[in-house]
């Protein structure tokens, strides 16, 4: 079974670009959130989601099932891909 | 301003100082496009790679080039969104890695 993949992103972050264009290499299906593009309360509980998986509120945040991936690193995107 | 400008306006004045724009252009020039999206979305140049207030007091130290470029590209050889490095870093003389976020999480309001 594939595993629910999010990505916590920015609309202008260079990382979180190269990150979901890896994503769509590797052929998986995510569902990416522009938290900058976010406004009151959907802003607010999306941050605190955020901080729940990356306590330093840093973007991409990339949660993969139960593993969470911070910043574009392709190595851990792999491992947590499995 | 187009981010060619910005680019040429920003490089020598930084160079100077010892700060070199990754010389990755695609990734460069994308990061001189979202600082020229941010001047006009927020008035001021934010750094891209970071979630912004939105008013200008409390995105202080992340006003491109930020207050945590020193220490990141001391520490890592890049700033935490790789647009500054330093001259190492380029050359390949320093391993390339994600330079995790030293902004504090409560400067972000919400």
């Amino acid at each position: 079974m594939s595993k629910d993949i999010s990505i916590y992103a920015l609309s202008t972050c260079i990382h979180c670009k190269n990150a979901k264009k890896y994503l769509d290499e590797c052929g998986v299906e995510y569902n990416c959130v522009f938290v900058d593009k976010l406004e009151g309360d959907e802003r607010k509980q999306t941050i605190e989601a955020v901080k729940k998986h990356n306590p330093a509120v840093s973007f991409p945040t990339i949660v993969i099932g139960d593993d969470v991936v911070v910043g574009f690193n392709k190595d851990k995107i792999d491992k947590a891909l499995g | 301003m187009d981010a060619k400008q910005l680019y040429e306006q920003l490089k020598k004045f930084q160079e100077s100082k010892g700060y070199y724009f990754n010389d990755d252009m695609e990734m460069t020039m994308a990061l001189m496009e979202s600082l020229l999206e941010n001047k006009k979305r927020f008035g001021y140049m934010a750094c891209p790679c970071r979630l912004a207030n939105g008013d200008y007091e409390n995105d202080k130290d992340i006003l491109c080039p930020c207050v945590y470029r020193e220490e990141d590209v001391k520490e890592y050889g890049a700033c935490f969104c790789g647009l500054y490095v330093s001259k190492e870093w380029n050359e390949g003389k320093i391993e390339k890695q994600v330079v995790p976020e030293r902004r504090p999480p409560d400067k972000i309001i919400f």
